[in-house]
């Protein structure tokens, strides 16, 4: 038994280790390239060291009374006595994982609001915004500031916010680029609002997160982040090359399936808007909308 | 004609399923040949498929459980065996698909599910010293109506096509647009009628706790599994009708185009993911509490001291309970609902893990000046604290909402709830089945291959379960049946399949226990193997299915009612044997069950003309009951004595 127990015991911490580890091999969530990414990864470390600390006091108590308290370990006539509980046992039982709870309800209060919002370090320039629309199983993005659109891939300019638009052509898809940040759902009777942001140039990859049928595990898409100028210069680019988006054409792309990376001109907005209407539940919403733009 | 036989085809075959399919045809016919030819029809009629009593009504809950957990283990493998290496052949899209959502429904519903209600049945009656539940008949009922419901989610896999939008079933994915076969039909009617058999059971326990404990038996002298149980059911009354109101409007979603949760005409998806969440959340602590009340028992039973803290243990339970009805938004953080409420849910959900908390440090400190003997189930007992802590701590890591953000819909949150519902659910269905086995039976399962099992099975789940924590974070979706090799995280999948391999031996293990013992174990254990506490063993082994031959009286005695008997010698049968009143056995309820299968069935593949006539049937069935005289009879003073008697000379204790 007395082995068991200590294999358990560096069995755990060995786990923990292996997790620690891991860390710094770059998982994609902890390995941010974005204000909000950033912060989701400072909670994930600050909850995984917390967690941990968790676990092993547990654990520690329990060997603890493992050792002391076996049978084998006790004379035979050794009778346990009945033992209600005890007033001060009791309150730090309850008061130390209240302190940790309210503390952590302020953490999560603030970073939801942090995450909700334009990233502060980009408060001073309008967001660029960005219509992302799934359809089984692609990614339409809709640039109506550029007047483009393009198909399963996203170039976007590295140091300046981009204003996500979310909403869907058929089931409830979620948008996720985990190192710029986390996910949100795209549905077909509303429009979800996620602002993500790069720090720097790079290329990411996104995906629909949510199932969605068949071709779920396919439905992904690459993430481009340019210098200002360069996004510019692609923007002239595609006004260049790019055949415009006809609604023929766009009712084509909807049909279920997969397709390669395309690029056009105009948007589908002109014809087939976003269904931006006032949702019952987007209360909150709207005053996030207020709040950004008295900015 | 051909058109018709057309509809019931599997529209996604393949090799596998044609094995299952000829596998469940043979398996059928050999188990009818083999009760025909033992002449068991007419034994199975009387004694089990007519019973009234609670006992024999758990056990047949107990072996649906043990089945299923067969089937949704095998779909589990068959997962981790797709997952094991990039952009592997072996199941294609949509058979993944629809290997999930059983895998995901059975083991929710169809295992843990009756296995709880095994222990409802089996403990409840026994542990407050009733002679049955307040309803024998419902009770009948239930078990037939959970067991329908449960024949007609399994018989999708080979007749019209399995559901196969996830066990959540989100709209509009599972509307008629987006999943054409019959299997979400399937689901949405299997699940109202086994969800009508667990209301029926809710209100029955409900009722027989707070009506039929033993003289003397106040709430705050119960044993903890009953009061966990008490509280199970009341989440029951108050979750399912939200589950049976989803249902009925999916069902008429999908079969009449209304639109509810469709897209268009004002259809809201939302309003499925609420619904559904609202009885789901609290559904997991329908399935946990329990659990938690198997543990305690266990715990106190083998630290040979009584369970520290019963009143902050009863308290955090109750609590517990009115949370869970608190927080089922967590689900969908995602939803874009904005900051402010996912604040507040976030706060909500962060709160359960405080009374949950409390009960951890409870069971550990049950541990102080014990002195702690390690059998099976309290080997279990003790793998599940730590296990259970580490599922628990990840919990509250997903409840911190913007950060959830990236771990919802991922691998990570796979591991999660396995991580609770495992160690938890699983480890406590375990413990507690190994503990009242000898109470069942009447012989021990076996203690080295018991404890063995256990270890098998943590070194399998660890292995299984952990890796899927980091490659959530790495960025593996969960549902996806496959990933490609740049991914990077295909030597992780390659363990937790290891993993599940492992578990799979551990579950071998068990049955093999079960025939080694059944083969091998002495059958004169007495009635009290464990030296336990409560009052379920202060009856015979085997117990008499009139349970006491006289009503407990617990008046002079705490919650370990037998324990103190045992200790200070307080009296707890007072008074003379006297005629008990007995109910009768009832096959109406069965074939009212009947009727439900038909007309579920019927109503999967649209045929309204033989749905009617079930429907006629079922209304047959429940005028015919109404109009019936039933007072059950008595079992005379004479007998009684005559079967103690008997007793007293075989040995068994008392
Ligand atoms: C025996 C070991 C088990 C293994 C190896 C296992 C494996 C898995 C895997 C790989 C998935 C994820 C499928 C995906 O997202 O692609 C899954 C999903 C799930 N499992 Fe298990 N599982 C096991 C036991 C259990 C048990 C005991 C329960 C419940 C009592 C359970 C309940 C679920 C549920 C509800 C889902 C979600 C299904 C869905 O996404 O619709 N599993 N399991
Ligand atoms: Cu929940």
């Amino acid at each position: 038994m007395k082995v068991n127990m200590k294999g358990t015991l560096l069995s755990f911490m060995g786990l923990g280790a292996i997790l620690l580890a891991g860390c710094n091999d770059k998982l994609a969530v902890l390995d941010p390239k974005g204000p909000q990414a950033q912060r989701q990864a400072d909670d994930t470390m600050l909850l995984i060291y917390l967690m941990s600390g968790i676990v092993l006091t547990v654990l520690a108590i329990l060997v603890f009374m493992l050792f002391k308290y076996r049978a084998s370990k006790q004379s035979p006539d050794y009778e346990p006595p009945h033992i209600h509980g005890h007033w001060l046992v009791e309150t730090i039982m309850i008061g130390i994982p209240v302190i940790i709870v309210i503390f952590l309800s302020f953490v999560s209060v603030k970073s939801n609001y942090i995450v909700e919002n334009v990233p502060q370090e980009y408060e001073d320039q309008e967001p660029l915004v960005i219509y992302a629309s799934s359809s089984n199983w692609k990614w339409h993005f809709s640039y109506p500031e550029q007047g483009i659109e393009t198909v399963n891939y996203l170039y976007i300019p590295a140091g300046r916010s981009v204003e996500f638009k979310l909403y869907s052509y058929g089931p409830i898809t979620s948008f996720w680029i985990p190192q710029l940040g986390g996910q949100k759902y795209a549905m077909a009777d509303m429009v979800t609002t996620l602002h993500l942001a790069a720090d720097n140039p790079g290329e990411f990859w996104g995906r629909n997160a949510n199932f969605s049928g068949r071709g779920t595990a396919e439905n992904i898409f690459d993430v481009t982040a340019l210098t200002q100028t360069e996004f510019d210069e692609w923007v002239t680019e595609v006004h260049e090359t790019a055949a415009p988006l006809t609604e023929e054409k766009f009712d084509e792309l909807l049909e279920p399936g997969h397709l390669g990376k395309q690029t056009y001109t105009g948007t589908h907005l002109e014809f087939s808007p976003a269904p931006e209407h006032n949702h019952e539940s987007s209360d909150e919403e709207k005053e996030d909308e207020e709040d950004h733009s008295s900015h | 004609m051909s058109e018709f036989f057309a509809q019931f085809a599997v529209p996604h075959p393949s090799t596998l399923i044609y094995i299952a399919m000829a596998s469940i045809v043979l398996g059928s016919i050999a188990l009818v040949a083999i009760v025909t030819y033992f002449k068991l029809w007419g034994y199975l009629w009387r004694e089990w498929i007519t019973t009234v009593d609670h006992k024999k009504i758990g056990i047949m809950y107990l072996i649906t459980a043990l089945v299923m957990l067969f089937r949704g283990g095998v779909d589990a493998v068959m997962m981790r065996l797709q997952l094991a290496i990039p952009e592997n052949g072996f199941l294609d899209a949509q058979h993944y698909n629809e290997v999930f959502t059983t895998h995901g429904v059975v083991m929710i519903l169809f295992m843990a599910m009756p296995f709880i209600t095994f222990f409802f049945n089996f403990l409840v009656p026994l542990q407050i010293g009733a002679r049955d539940v307040a309803f024998p008949r419902l009770n009948n009922l239930a078990f037939w109506l959970f067991f329908m419901g449960m024949g007609l989610f399994n018989i999708s896999f080979i007749v019209g096509g399995s559901p196969d939008s996830g066990w959540t079933s989100y709209f509009p994915l599972a509307d008629n647009e987006f999943s054409t076969s019959v299997g979400t039909n399937y689901y949405m009617l299997a699940l109202q009628i086994a969800g009508l058999g667990t209301l029926m059971t809710g209100i029955n326990f409900i009722t027989t706790i707070m009506k039929m404990r033993a003289p003397g038996m106040t709430l705050f002298k119960m044993p903890m599994f009953t009061w966990s149980a008490l509280i199970a059911n009341l989440i029951i009354v108050f979750a399912f009708p939200v589950l049976t109101v989803a249902l009925a409007m999916g069902t008429m979603d999908r079969l009449w185009d209304t639109k509810f949760f469709a897209i268009g005409d004002g259809g809201m998806d939302m309003l499925w993911a609420n619904l559904f969440w609202v009885w789901g959340h609290p559904e997991v602590y329908i399935l946990i509490l329990p659990a938690f009340g198997i543990f305690s028992e266990v715990i106190s039973t083998f630290a040979r001291r009584n369970l520290y803290g019963y009143t902050s243990m009863v308290w955090s339970m109750i609590l517990i309970s009115v949370f869970s009805f608190a927080v089922w938004t967590h689900h969908f953080f995602t939803m874009g609902q904005g900051a402010f409420t996912n604040s507040i849910f976030s706060i909500t959900t962060m709160a359960i893990a405080i009374p949950t908390g409390v009960k951890i440090f409870n069971w550990l400190f049950t541990l102080y000046k014990g002195k702690i003997v390690i059998t099976t189930p309290m080997l279990y007992a003790l793998h599940f604290i730590p296990l259970f802590t580490l599922g628990g701590v990840t919990g509250v890591m997903l409840a911190m909402s913007a950060a959830d953000y990236q771990y919802h819909n991922t691998m990570f949150l796979v591991a999660h709830f396995h991580n609770v519902i495992i160690p938890g659910v699983v480890y406590a269905m375990l413990a507690g089945l190994t503990f009242y086995w000898p109470k069942m039976f009447g012989f021990m399962l076996n203690e080295r291959l018991g404890k063995a099992t256990v270890w098998v099975m943590s070194i399998g789940f660890v292995l299984s379960f952990i890796p899927m924590y980091i490659t959530g974070l790495d960025g593996q979706a969960r549902r996806m049946y496959t990933y490609s090799d740049a991914a990077g995280f295909s030597t992780l999948n390659m363990v937790s399949f290891v993993g599940a391999g492992i578990m799979s031996v551990s579950f071998l293990m068990l049955v093999w226990n079960i025939w080694y013992s059944f083969k091998n174990s002495p059958r004169d254990i007495g009635s009290d193997p464990w030296d336990a506490r409560g009052l379920e063993w202060a009856t015979h082994t085997p117990i008499p299915h009139y349970n006491f031959a006289i009503t407990p009286d617990v008046t002079d005695s705490n919650s370990e009612a037998f324990w103190d008997y045992k200790k200070n010698g307080t009296k707890l049968f007072k008074g003379e044997i006297q005629d008990i009143h007995m109910p009768n056995n009832s096959g109406q309820t069965f074939i009212l069950s009947i009727f439900f299968f038909i007309g579920g069935f019927a109503l999967v593949f649209s045929m309204f003309t033989l749905a009617i006539i079930s429907l006629i049937g079922i209304l047959a069935c429940m005028g015919y009951r109404s109009l019936e005289d039933d007072h059950g009879y008595h079992i005379h003073k004479e007998e009684v004595e005559l079967i103690e008697k008997k007793y007293e000379k075989e040995g068994g204790a008392k």
